[in-house]
């Protein structure tokens, strides 16, 4: 939104109530002295002069409130300016009118007759100006408050997002290198090729900073470097099954998102377990959503007590209720000896 | 020199053995993927010296420990854990980080073997790791010749038995030889009180607390069984219980 929108709306107005202002008055001035048989040069001058001096209150309140908005018995000091202002109004006006008629002993009567209806208008049209710059003022305020609220939040957001998306276990790191260095003696070439791999997959969780959402294909080749370094690390026990229609692999999702889902099921299927691990990942296409579904097997005699969604996914469904406000994208269960996680992703077209 | 290495990753195996090359009397005897064949190889070879991860399938390499009446000599090895770290530094016990250089695992294996010096005591290393928030989720016994996992609340009451505890549960006694001292620390943060010098109940299988003789009530849980509560243990099992 252009901050500055709402400031023209302020001189906009101001001019319109300048208008409506002058109108009344000149109406209501014009009928009134016309009773008291005045000539035309001193009916405008009159009126050109009241409107002046109220048009200068109504710009000092203006400006007064720029600075300092009231913010307790705020109806109390409108009402005090008001009153105030409108009686030195009165005076000023009086005091230019005699400058200029102080000969026409008929005008000056008048003027005397009508000086409790002057104050009265004037008090009530500064006294409205008053209370709509108050208004108008607090309403702003208002405003500023409620966006700086909203970046506040954008911001936290973001930088939660960002963290839970860089999330990188120093564990895999560590254990990786320790893979490389075994392998630098006896088989370099298939060193060097992981030390190809591992940076890869760092670049990738530090490049995507900027991207939020990635195809599926993208991911997935992101999840087969990350799987070939795994294979390395444990050898045989790990076995991958990556399933797919061909048309699934434009769909979106949350950047890095398919990567810690299958590192948590490869800890929990290999460390839950003895021989050999299957890890299953399928991802298919359901109405609006991308529906993927990772099983890794577990013992259910000794795994360990699960705690709320358990094995560490929390990460993942806060990272998915920051993006869609929703908390039903990701479910666990298990059959028999098998873990299930399961995650939907809207696709909005 | 007899040596075992237990290590999930081949590879981090290979390294301690290519390592172990340059020294003609080291003899590696097993070389284990878990805690299970890690215990077997133990209690069969009965090696000098081994080399143990901590994060392994099934039971980790200090719960490992704990299930060994007499452990060798242990180096640790691990990757990256602040509460096993903790636990070596507070024990003085040498550990290689993964990974590790060859100078740093010379530095280590001369340690060993530099019997000047004291001898750490795998004992208070495991009891130290054992408290590790994680760890209380469970308790690892030796039923025979196998392993028991026991989740926490699957535990009934604890009894003192001379050097051992005994753990009560729907499945069986299971016997560990720990402290009930130690039992009625680590336990505290799953309901567990302690109500006697000899018991440790699960407060939330309590059914009834009746009167028994004087100064000591009777605790008689879901399961049917009757244990009896000290003057001490009753007060602070009212506390617990907030009544």
């Amino acid at each position: 939104m252009n901050p500055r929108k709402p400031k023209r709306n302020l001189i906009v107005g101001g001019i319109i109530y300048w208008a409506v202002i002058s109108a009344v008055y000149s109406i209501i001035l014009t009928g009134v002295l016309k009773n008291f048989n005045l000539t035309g040069i001193q009916i405008v001058m009159d009126a050109l002069v009241n409107n002046i001096l109220i048009i200068a209150c109504c710009i000092l309140i203006v400006n007064n409130m720029r600075y300092y908005l009231p913010r307790q018995e705020k109806y109390l000091y409108i009402l005090t300016i008001s009153l105030s202002l409108s009686g030195i109004i009165s005076l000023v006006a009086r005091g230019i009118l005699w400058l200029l008629f102080h000969d026409d002993a008929h005008y000056l009567a008048s003027f005397s007759q009508s000086s409790g209806i002057r104050f009265g208008i004037s008090f009530l049209l500064i006294g409205c100006f008053a209370m709509m710059s108050l208004l108008w003022y607090t309403q702003e305020e208002q405003l500023t408050m409620n966006e700086r609220k909203t970046d506040a939040e954008r911001l936290s957001r973001e930088a939660e997002l960002f963290k839970l998306r860089q999330q990188l276990q120093p564990h895999f790191l560590f254990n990786s290198l320790n893979s490389i260095s075994a392998l630098t003696n006896s088989q370099p070439e298939k060193a060097r090729h992981m030390i190809h791999q591992l940076s890869d997959f760092l670049r990738g969780t530090l490049k995507k900073d900027d991207q939020q959402w990635n195809t599926l294909e993208e991911e997935i080749q992101y999840l087969r470097l990350y799987l070939d370094i795994e294979k390395v690390r444990f050898g045989y026990r790990l076995q991958t099954e990556i399933i797919y229609a061909e048309e699934v692999l434009l769909s979106k999702l949350p950047a890095l998102l398919l990567q810690p889902i299958v590192e948590n099921a490869i800890k929990f299927g290999l460390y839950d377990t003895t021989g050999e691990v299957l890890i299953t990942l399928e991802a298919a296409k359901e109405n609006n959503y991308l529906k993927i579904i990772v099983q890794n097997p577990f013992d259910p005699e000794t795994s360990q007590p699960l705690k709320g969604t358990g094995f560490g996914l929390s990460s993942i469904q806060r990272r998915l209720f920051l993006l869609f406000g929703r908390q039903d994208l990701l479910s666990t269960k298990r059959e028999s000896n098998n873990f299930i996680t399961t995650i939907i992703i809207p696709q909005t077209v | 020199m007899k040596i075992i290495i237990i290590d999930d990753e081949p590879l981090a195996r290979s390294i301690v053995k290519e390592y172990l090359q340059s020294y003609p009397d080291a003899e590696v005897v097993a070389e284990c993927n878990d805690g299970f064949e890690g215990m077997k190889a133990i209690l069969h070879h009965e090696p000098d010296l081994i080399f143990l991860d901590i994060q392994m399938p099934k039971i980790n390499g200090f719960e490992m420990l704990e299930l060994i009446e007499n452990p060798p000599a242990v180096i640790f090895t691990t990757a990256f854990d602040e509460f096993a770290i903790k636990a070596f530094e507070l024990n003085a016990t040498d550990y290689l980080l993964k990974p590790f250089s060859r100078e740093r695992f010379d530095k280590a294996l001369k340690k060993y073997s530099d019997k000047s010096l004291p001898v750490p005591s795998t004992d208070a290393i495991v009891e130290t790791a054992s408290k590790e928030p994680g760890q209380q989720n469970r308790v690892v016994v030796k039923d025979g010749s196998k392993i028991k996992i026991i989740p926490v609340g699957q535990i009934q009451y604890l009894e003192a038995a001379d050097d051992y505890v005994k753990i009560v549960t729907a499945e069986g006694n299971f016997l560990k030889k720990r402290t009930m001292g130690f039992f009625e620390q680590s336990l505290a943060i799953h309901h567990f009180v302690r109500i006697h010098r000899s018991y440790i109940v699960n407060t939330l299988l309590i059914t009834r607390i009746d009167p028994y003789e004087k100064d000591s009530h009777l605790v008689i849980l879901s399961t049917g069984a009757k244990l009896s509560a000290s003057k001490s243990g009753y007060s602070k099992l009212k506390e617990v219980l907030g009544i």
